[in-house]
């Protein structure tokens, strides 16, 4: 009776709205995709999430945590390589019974973005509460208990509390994100009472001494903290809004840069971002080489206790043994009396050293063959590498079943992909990428995926099986040259493609690569963001008087005038001159007309101003046309200017348009509507001016048939003429050359409208 | 307190546009009353509370530096030892200060500008200078939420007017240095900072809630530098404080950038990081050129670092401005009330003052936070609210006053309804005036009758 009295009382707990949101199982969304190329080549042909980091592929850490922090149900969303995603999850602990939570995978081979997995999941409805988002390569070991009550809460007051980020102090020098984690610092604005984030920035453009942000931030909240010293841990606590939010907007593709900053920006339905600032945990994602240096080593350091080597938190880890200065060394080593291994280094199960090999700060995996003088530095050794005598290592990457031959030496920064082989006293230069696949040729910018090939996880490219089998075949390392061009290119008897590097993309190497930044880029980037800072004074002292100075009865003596503007408006003719062009290529009209538009808009001219930029690129393309004679070029001119008339009076026309929707508040008072077509067309006269003086001298005799020509072709009405006439009347006498000139015309013009007045009578 | 060898200029101002027709030939800027005693005397009483009492008050043009001479020479003859400059009108704070560098010889200047009403003790400011050894130390304090917070008349309106942001300060994660400036009318979209100082302190607090009260403590050297050799500069606030925040640090963090090695580029960023924060720290050296002890890099010597400093005054403190209007009218209001402790009168049991010589009519009643000077004389059935009346005014029957600053030698006859409005002196207000926010400048004639309503009536 009791009981059941206990179970009723618990039932009608449960009714609470509280109790109904923490009854719903914590859920997580694993991305085991990073949704963009930097590990490339490695992840041709393994997905990133399988990546050895330490000697345990990353995604173990990741669903280490997650198993840590309670999480009960995991969405493992593979994209590229799923079939080998699916194929390790099937043989991990994770799925076995004994996992404390269940794990399953979600398939999408078309998703090319974190938002696309997102909508994925979203269609799969199987996200019921607020659910963590990480992607598969996040390593951390912070309590998230606190965060998600926090979160819980914050909902509960504010449903529009959609997003609770992690963020994590960092160093504020400028330097440190670059040289810890190869990627640019973050930007935040936090309010310091709410922690709710309200600006976002993750690129900054170094070339910007400025940071811009909008004013209107500071209109709710009189305080705002703008960080440069947080680091985004890209572990985030959603509501199951987000989800919708990335159906709604199914533009949105990264979650930072599109989701946060969208929602920050565009302030869609108030949604908010809070942040959750870890202390003395550790939390950080493997972006780039630079960061999976920097994220093994902290592992190695402990940093990231208990997800650490020498400890059996993750089942397929064998024994390590910690040695003091954070040595590492599984058991069943062979290691060579005469060989030293230095500080902060692990060395896997079954690997073998040879005489005198020196390894330092660096990790070598399972069953690996070190030769004798080996010298290994800073550098990620994967399983069953064959590293013969003489070679030197130095910051590299060397994946599984990599062999280098005697005396072959890594320059900082060198990958070498899965089984590539590298002939006898070999040098690779630094950065260099190495892969038994060849390089994709063509580079999709807009591509930002893993290879995206199921079957890859066997090397069949068919160029290079027949090399790889006649290798296995002999597998003495003193074998027959290979010349071959594919093998020459990592020496004799070497197998695998060195991949160039994509235009534009060498420059940005460094950053990413796993060798320490070189000092010169270091003194570089230090100095990049302080120039001298009095160059930019002129250009602040440009900023509008403020309000206090009328109360001071003081000014600035500094007034540049508007030279901003003026650069724009050449900026905006070039930019209508270059669209002209293209139609001169063949783009059909009606394009030109929409990219021309969108130029206005987007540069806030009137109508005028395309008018005016447009007919002097007809007038060019005149002027462009060969000619001897006067009469040859008003010969050239006048086809050009009636091949795109109709181009020209679309805009007189809209000018009409225009003239209903938004001049009318203003124009009307100067004698209606038409006004403003009139204005453009006075425009198009006195842009004729101006290139009949200024720019081609040898169009000014001919200034006044061109006009008569155009009043013919319609382009021009009497009207226009004739208050240009007036409106140049009061002109000095250098400017009014031209209307001289046109005396006649005009004078026929007034007659002829008399005329036709008298006619009207 | 000993002699803290900083000199004093109290920059006064002239005839400014922006507070006609409360100002005029006969009354300068300095001279507006508050709570009837010129506005400057609030500063001069500061400083001297501070023991400084060495003073160059720069007036704007001959005739209003005579007046406010005269008026100083009378007031403080004994207690203070001023100079009074007169400068041309319209040459800017900073051609003000140009122009009397040249007498400048203490180590550190504190310039205060003439309107400021405040309880903040100087002596505060100077010593946070001192303490940080800044080139320039400034005093930020709450802004004041404008408009008359507590009038029942135009209530509703206020509510709706956000208050204003009168800055957009930007402060290390300490509150102690001043990184960014910029004046709220000044910033039209975007606040633009400085990357290079974000990146110097990681962390920059952006607060729109603080003012500058146009207190500055500046180290000579630099200052007389930077008047030199900027010659184009004409304001403190619009030329010379940005370019001072603008420039700061900028020889230490190139300094930096030298130290940088390929080994554990990690460990060298923490270094440089440490150097960085020691040296920003760092405290006070004796001289400015001094303040470069950890200089390992001698060709960065020649360059300056510096420091840019803030005091901050708890919100407690009161602090404004007389620069609008506005603030002529919610100073008045606050000195006899909320601040009544800066007006050095002693308040009645009604919390008001009623000077022994004013005489009050029957049925009269004067409010709390009200005023009434000397020889003043009320009709029957007064009422007076919230307003301060001058010496010697001749105030009818039936005669409304609320929220409103009266000076001296007006005439107000019956039937008269004031409200927030600021009557000047010599101003005649005939039968049955109605004035709502109104300024009436001084030697005005209001007819009878006559109502108005948010105007500014002045002699032509």
């Amino acid at each position: 009776m009791a009981q059941k009295k206990g179970q009723r009382g618990a039932n009608s707990v449960a009714a609470d709205d509280s109790e109904v949101v923490s009854r719903v199982p914590l859920q997580a969304v694993l991305l085991a995709d990073s949704f963009n190329l930097r590990f490339r080549p490695i992840t041709l042909e393994r997905p990133k999430v399988l990546l050895p980091l330490v000697n345990v592929p990353m995604i173990e850490y990741t669903l280490a945590w997650l198993d840590s922090v309670g999480v009960e149900e995991v969405f493992v969303f593979c994209c590229s390589h799923s079939q080998q995603v699916k194929d390790y999850l099937k043989e991990s602990e994770w799925t076995k019974p004994t996992s404390r939570f269940s794990v399953t995978t979600i398939e999408s081979h078309d998703a090319i973005s974190a938002g696309d997995a997102l909508r994925v999941i979203y269609e799969k409805s199987v996200i019921h509460g607020d659910f963590v988002l990480i992607s598969g390569d996040t390593i951390s070991n912070m309590n998230l208990a606190q965060a998600l009550r926090e979160h819980k809460e914050r909902k509960k007051k504010d449903p529009l509390a959609v997003m609770t980020m992690i963020i994590k102090h960092s160093k504020p020098s400028n330097l440190t994100h670059q040289t810890r984690f190869g990627t640019d610092k973050v930007l935040m604005a936090i309010d310091p009472q709410t922690k709710e984030l309200i600006f976002y920035e993750d690129k900054v453009n170094p070339s910007q001494r400025f940071i811009s942000i909008d004013k209107t931030l500071l209109a709710d909240n009189t305080s705002v903290y703008l960080h440069n010293d947080k680091q985004d841990c890209y572990i985030d606590i959603c509501s199951p809004e987000v989800l919708s939010l990335f159906m709604d907007n199914f533009d949105y593709q990264h979650l930072r840069r599109h989701f946060v900053k969208g929602l920050l920006v565009d302030d869609i339905m108030g949604y908010k971002i809070f942040t959750h600032e870890i202390h003395s945990s550790y939390a950080a994602r493997i972006d780039n080489f630079r960061s999976y240096g920097t994220i093994s080593k902290d592992i190695l350091q402990r940093w990231t206790y208990p997800l650490v080597p020498n400890f059996q938190y993750f089942g397929n880890s064998s024994k390590v043994k910690l040695d003091r200065e954070g040595i590492y060394k599984a058991s069943d080593i062979v290691q060579s009396q005469s060989a030293r291994i230095g500080a902060v280094t692990l060395i896997g199960s079954g690997t073998t050293i040879g005489n005198h090999s020196v390894i330092t700060n660096s990790v070598v995996g399972h069953g690996c063959t070190l030769g004798n003088n080996v010298c290994i530095n800073g550098c990620y050794i994967w399983d069953n590498v064959i590293i013969e005598d003489d070679c030197r290592l130095n910051h590299a990457i060397v994946c599984d079943g990599v062999h280098l031959r005697a005396g072959v030496v890594l320059e900082p920064g060198v990958i070498l992909s899965f089984k590539v082989e590298v002939g006898r006293l070999i040098t690779i230069p630094a950065y260099s990428k190495v892969s038994l696949r060849p390089q994709p040729s063509i580079q999709d910018s807009d591509e930002e995926l893993e290879y995206a090939d199921a079957s890859s996880a066997v090397i069949e490219s068919p160029s290079i099986t027949s090399m790889v089998s006649s290798r296995n075949a002999e597998s003495t390392p003193n074998f027959s040259v290979m010349e071959n061009s594919n093998s020459s290119e990592v020496g004799i008897a070497g197998v695998g493609y060195i991949w160039s590097t994509y235009e534009g993309e060498h420059e940005e190497e460094w950053r990413h690569s796993i060798a320490p930044i070189p000092e010169a880029k270091l003194t570089e980037l230090s100095h990049a963001y302080h120039e001298e800072p009095d160059v930019s004074y002129q250009f602040v002292s440009n900023t509008p008087v403020s309000g206090e100075l009328q109360l001071d009865s003081e000014s600035t003596g500094f007034d540049d005038g508007d030279g901003g503007d003026y650069v724009d408006s050449t900026d905006f003719d070039k930019e209508v001159e270059a669209t002209f062009h293209r139609a001169l290529t063949g783009v059909n009209q009606e394009t030109v007309i929409l990219e021309i538009n969108s130029l206005r808009l987007s540069c806030n001219k009137s109508h005028a101003d395309c008018v005016g930029a447009l007919f002097f690129s007809v007038m060019k393309l005149g002027l462009e046309a060969p000619h001897s004679s006067n009469s040859e070029l008003y010969q050239s001119i006048a086809k050009e200017i009636n091949k795109w008339k109709d181009l020209l009076k679309h805009y007189l026309k809209s000018v009409d348009e225009e003239a209903s929707n938004i001049c009318s508040g203003t124009y009307i008072l100067y004698g209606g509507l038409n006004d403003c077509n009139l204005q453009s067309k006075i425009e198009v006269i006195l842009k004729f001016e101006e290139i009949c003086s200024e720019t081609a001298t040898e169009l000014s005799p001919l200034f006044c048939t061109i006009l008569s020509y155009l009043y013919e072709k319609d382009i021009l009405s009497e009207d226009a003429i004739l208050s240009w006439e007036s409106e140049k009347g009061a002109a000095d006498e250098s400017d009014k050359i031209f209307v001289k000139q046109s005396e006649s015309f005009i004078t026929w013009l007034k007659e002829a409208s008399e005329e036709e007045d008298e006619d009207d009578e | 307190m000993t002699r803290m060898d900083f000199e004093v200029v109290v920059l006064a101002g002239g005839a400014s546009s922006n507070l006609s027709p409360l100002v005029s030939q006969e009354l300068p800027k300095a001279l507006l009353p508050v709570a009837n005693r010129p506005v400057l005397s609030y500063v001069l009483e500061l400083l001297e509370g501070s023991n400084l009492k060495d003073l160059i008050v720069v007036v704007e043009g001959e005739d209003a530096a005579q007046l406010v001479g005269g008026w100083i020479s009378g007031a403080y003859a004994d207690r203070l030892h001023v100079e009074v400059a007169a400068v041309p009108e319209g040459v800017g704070t900073a051609g003000a200060l140009r122009s009397i560098s040249s007498y400048l010889t203490a180590n550190d200047v504190l310039i205060v500008s003439g309107d400021l009403v405040t309880d903040v003790p100087p002596g505060a400011i100077a010593a946070t200078h001192r303490r940080h050894g800044a080139v320039v130390t400034t005093l930020l304090c709450s802004s004041p939420v404008s408009g008359p917070s507590d009038s029942g008349t135009s209530g509703g309106k206020e509510k709706a007017k956000k208050p204003v942001r009168h800055n957009i300060i930007g402060l290390d994660p300490t509150r102690q240095y001043l990184l960014h400036m910029a004046t709220g009318a000044e910033v039209e979209k975007d606040i633009r900072l400085q990357k290079r100082i974000l990146q110097a302190v990681g962390q920059m607090e952006i607060r729109a809630d603080l003012m500058d009260a146009h207190l500055y403590a500046f180290k000579r050297t630099v200052l007389q530098d930077i008047l030199d050799q900027k010659d184009k500069f004409q304001s403190i606030r619009q030329d010379i404080l940005p370019y001072l925040i603008r420039t700061q640090l900028s020889s230490e963090v190139s300094r930096n950038g030298l130290v940088s090695s390929e080994s554990g580029s990690n460990k060298s960023a923490v270094q440089d990081d440490l150097r960085w924060l020691s040296q920003h720290r760092e405290i006070a050296p004796s001289t400015f050129q001094d303040s470069q002890p950890l200089s390992l890099k001698s060709q960065r010597d020649d360059q300056r670092s510096h420091k840019c400093c803030v005091y901050i005054a708890n919100e407690s403190k009161y602090c404004a401005r007389l620069n609008s209007i506005q603030a002529f009218s919610d100073i008045n209001r606050d000195v006899i009330g909320e601040a009544s402790h800066l007006s050095g009168y002693s308040f009645s049991a009604q919390n008001n003052i009623i000077h022994p010589s004013a005489e009050l009519g029957s049925k009269t009643t004067v409010g709390p936070q009200c005023m009434l000077a000397e020889g003043s004389k009320l009709g029957d059935k007064c009422s007076v609210k919230r307003s301060v009346i001058g010496r010697h005014c001749r105030i009818g029957s039936n005669v409304k006053i609320v929220n409103s600053v009266v000076m001296n030698h007006v005439t107000i006859d019956d039937g008269c309804s004031i409200q927030g409005s600021v009557i000047c002196s010599n101003v005649q207000l005939q039968e049955r005036v109605v004035l709502k926010d109104c300024q009436v400048g001084a030697g005005y004639i209001v007819t009878s009758g006559s109502e108005h309503k948010s105007e500014s009536l002045a002699r032509k």
